[in-house]
C-alpha cells in the first residue's frame, strides 16, 4: 500500500482498520540467492540496494531480534559528511545525498532533517583540527566553514560562551545541511521497500553458524533451520567478530558500549546539533521535544550492552559545562549499543579471504548517517563479487597494507 | 562500574581508578631484521582483536595505586573477572584451557 495524503483520509473514514502490515514475515526457505545477516539499518540498505539495483530479489536479511533494535534503534541519529580522508568524504557524502530523497524513495518519512551541524572547537588544537578538514572539504566541494564565537552564539544561544571557561568556545566546524533522521523510520523503510521486492526479512533467527565448503561459503546455520546459499553479507556491527570467526576469518574490530540518553520533554531549546568532541558530549532536540544526549564509549571489551555510570558521568559533566541551562534537567531514559571499533576508527566494507562471504561493519559510534551509502555500494559488491569503486579503500587489506583511512584524528571520539 | 583490583599492590578500585589496555598475551612478531617479519604477521599484531565474547584476557593499569600494569581475565557478557595476574604471567591454567581464539594457540605449549 502506497502512503499518501489520500490513503491517510480514507484509512480515517474506514477508523484505521483498513492498514495493511508493512512488511510479511514469512517462512525462512532452504535455498536463497544471497543471505544478509543482520536486520540493522545496514543490513536492510544492503537488502533493499540488491532488489533494486540489481534485481536479486530471492534474498533472506536473517535477524536474531527484532529489525532495526540493533545499533539502528539505539544511536543518536546525528548525520554529516565533512570528514577528513577523501575515501570518507566520497562514502559519507553519497550516504547524506540519499538521505535528501529518501522519505520520496522509500515512500516513508524517515523525518531527515538538515537542521545544520557544529562541532564545537574548545582548545587551539581542535580548532586547528578543524580548520585542516575544513580545507580538505573544500577542496571536496562539500558545503561547510568554520564559524567565529560570536557566530556559534547566535546559533546555538544556550551556549556557554565565557572566555573562562575549563574549554572555552573558540569557534565551531559547522556543516550546514548536517542534522538527524529518525532512526527506527530509516530501518522500517528500507525493511518495507525491500520486502515490497520479495526480499524475505526473518526476525528472531539468530545465526549459530556459517558452513564452507573449502574457501567458498555454501550454507548458514540459523535457530530456525538450515539456509543453502553462496553469497552471504554480514553486516552486524558489535557481533561482527563473532559471525565472521564462525567462518574463520578474524577480524581487526574490538566491541564496547556507547551510551546515550534523553531528558524530559522541553520546549523548542536548540534547534541545531551540537557536537562537543573535546569534552566527549553532543546534543540535539527531537521533534518531540527531548533532548537527545551522547558521549564517549567505554574503553573496554564488552557485549553487556549496558554501559558503564562513569562514562555517563562524563558526558553529563561536559553538558552542563558547555550548555549551563541544563543543569537542572530530568533524564528519563539511558540505553547502550555494542558498537564494532577498528584501528583507524574507519569502517569495513569487504571481500573476504573465504569466497562469497562479504562484510560490512566496523561503523563504530558513526554508522547511522552512512546507511543509505553503506548499502548501495555493499549490494553492488556482493552482487558483482568486487567492491565497489567507492568501497575499494574500505578493504580489509588495508590493514596488512598499512594503508589506513585515518579518522580517529578527525572525529575525537563519537562522529 | 566495573570493581578492579591490582594483583601488585592489593588496592580495590573503580573502573575509572584504572587504565585498560586492551588484549592481551599478543606475541610480538620479534626479529632483528624488519624484513623477516611480513606485513601479515604486523597487522596480526597490531590489529587483529580475537574480541569474544565470553573470556577475554586483557590488560590493565593501576592509574592511581602502584602505577603498574597487569593482567585479568574477565567476561565480556557478565563483566565478572575471573582473575588478575602479574604482566610477566600466565593466567590460571584452568582458564588457559577454556581459551579461545589466537590465545588457544598461545597458550597450548604452556599449560602442561
Ligand atoms: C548510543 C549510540 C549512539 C550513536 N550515535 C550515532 C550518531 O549520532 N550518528 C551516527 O552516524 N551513528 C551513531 N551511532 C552508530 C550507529 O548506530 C551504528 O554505526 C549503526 O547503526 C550500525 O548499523 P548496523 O546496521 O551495522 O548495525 P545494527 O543496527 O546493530 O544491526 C546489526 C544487527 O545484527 C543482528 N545480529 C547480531 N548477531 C546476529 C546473529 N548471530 N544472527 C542474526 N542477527 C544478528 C543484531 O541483532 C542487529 O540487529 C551510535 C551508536 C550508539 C550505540
Ligand atoms: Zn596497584
Amino acid at each position: 500500500m502506497r502512503y499518501s495524503v489520500f490513503s491517510i483520509a480514507r484509512n480515517a473514514l474506514q477508523y484505521h482498520k483498513g492498514w495493511a502490515k508493512v512488511w510479511r514475515s514469512p517462512e525462512l526457505k532452504a535455498n536463497y540467492d544471497a543471505v544478509i545477516i543482520g536486520a540493522g539499518g545496514h543490513g536492510l540498505a544492503t537488502a533493499y540496494y540488491l532488489a533494486k539495483e540489481h534485481g536479486m530479489t530471492n534474498i533472506a536479511v536473517v535477524e536474531k531480534g527484532w529489525l532495526g533494535g540493533g545499533n539502528t534503534g539505539r544511536n543518536t541519529t546525528i548525520i554529516r559528511s565533512n570528514y577528513l580522508q577523501d575515501s570518507s568524504i566520497a562514502i559519507y557524502n553519497l550516504a547524506h545525498r540519499l538521505y535528501a530523497d529518501l522519505s520520496q524513495e522509500l515512500n516513508f518519512n524517515t523525518m531527515f532533517s538538515p537542521r545544520g551541524l557544529l562541532m564545537l572547537c574548545q582548545t587551539e588544537h581542535e580548532l586547528r583540527g578543524f580548520k585542516r578538514t575544513a580545507h580538505a572539504n573544500r577542496l571536496a566541494g562539500l558545503n561547510s566553514r568554520i564559524l567565529t564565537t560570536p557566530e556559534v552564539k547566535s546559533l546555538v544561544p544556550i551556549i556557554n560562551d565565557s572566555p573562562n571557561a575549563r574549554y572555552p568556545v573558540l569557534g565551531a566546524y559547522y556543516q550546514p545541511d548536517g542534522g538527524t533522521a529518525r532512526h527506527d523510520g530509516v530501518a522500517w523503510g528500507y525493511a518495507r521497500g525491500a520486502d515490497a521486492m520479495g526480499v524475505d526479512i526473518i526476525q528472531n533467527c539468530e545465526v549459530t553458524g556459517l558452513s564452507r565448503d573449502g574457501d567458498q561459503i555454501v550454507g548458514v546455520e540459523t535457530t530456525k533451520g538450515t539456509i543453502r546459499t553462496k553469497k552471504v553479507g554480514v553486516v552486524t556491527a558489535g557481533h561482527t567478530s563473532v559471525l565472521m570467526q564462525m567462518a574463520g576469518v578474524n577480524m581487526p574490530i574490538e566491541s564496547v558500549c556507547l551510551q546515550a540518553m534523553v531528558s524530559e520533554p522541553l520546549k523548542p531549546l536548540i534547534d541545531v546539533v551540537v557536537m562537543a568532541n573535546t569534552v566527549h558530549g553532543y546534543i540535539s532536540q527531537s521533534d518531540k521535544g527531548d533532548l537527545v544526549i551522547g558521549g564517549g564509549a567505554d574503553a573496554y571489551n564488552s557485549y553487556i550492552q549496558r554501559g558503564a555510570f562513569t562514562s555517563l558521568e562524563h558526558t553529563v559533566t561536559a553538558l552542563v559545562e558547555t550548555f549551563p541551562v541544563l543543569s537542572r534537567i530530568k533524564m528519563m531514559r539511558q540505553w547502550a549499543g555494542t558498537v564494532d571499533m577498528t584501528g583507524d576508527r574507519s569502517p569495513i566494507i569487504s571481500l573476504t579471504d573465504v569466497k562469497g562471504l562479504y562484510v560490512n561493519g566496523g561503523w563504530g559510534t558513526g554508522g547511522f548517517k552512512s546507511i543509505p551509502g553503506s548499502g548501495f555500494v555493499f549490494a553492488d559488491t556482493i552482487a558483482n563479487d568486487r567492491p565497489h569503486p567507492i568501497a575499494e579503500p574500505f578493504g580489509l587489506n588495508r590493514f596488512a597494507e598499512g594503508r589506513f583511512i585515518d579518522e580517529s584524528v578527525a572525529a575525537g571520539v563519537a562522529h | 562500574m566495573l570493581l578492579i583490583k591490582c594483583p601488585v599492590c592489593g588496592v580495590e578500585g573503580e573502573e575509572c581508578d584504572f587504565h585498560y589496555g586492551g588484549q592481551a598475551h599478543i606475541a610480538r612478531p620479534a626479529s632483528t631484521d624488519p624484513e623477516n617479519i611480513s606485513n601479515e604477521q604486523q597487522r596480526d599484531y597490531l590489529f587483529m582483536r580475537h574480541n569474544p565474547k565470553g573470556l577475554h584476557f586483557e590488560r590493565w593499569r593501576c592509574d592511581r595505586g602502584c602505577g603498574k600494569w597487569f593482567h585479568a581475565a574477565r567476561d565480556t557478557t557478565t563483566h565478572e573477572f575471573k582473575a588478575y595476574y602479574g604482566i610477566t604471567e600466565l593466567p590460571p591454567k584452568q582458564l588457559m584451557q577454556q581459551a579461545t581464539g589466537s590465545w588457544a594457540e598461545y597458550f597450548a605449549d604452556k599449560i602442561k
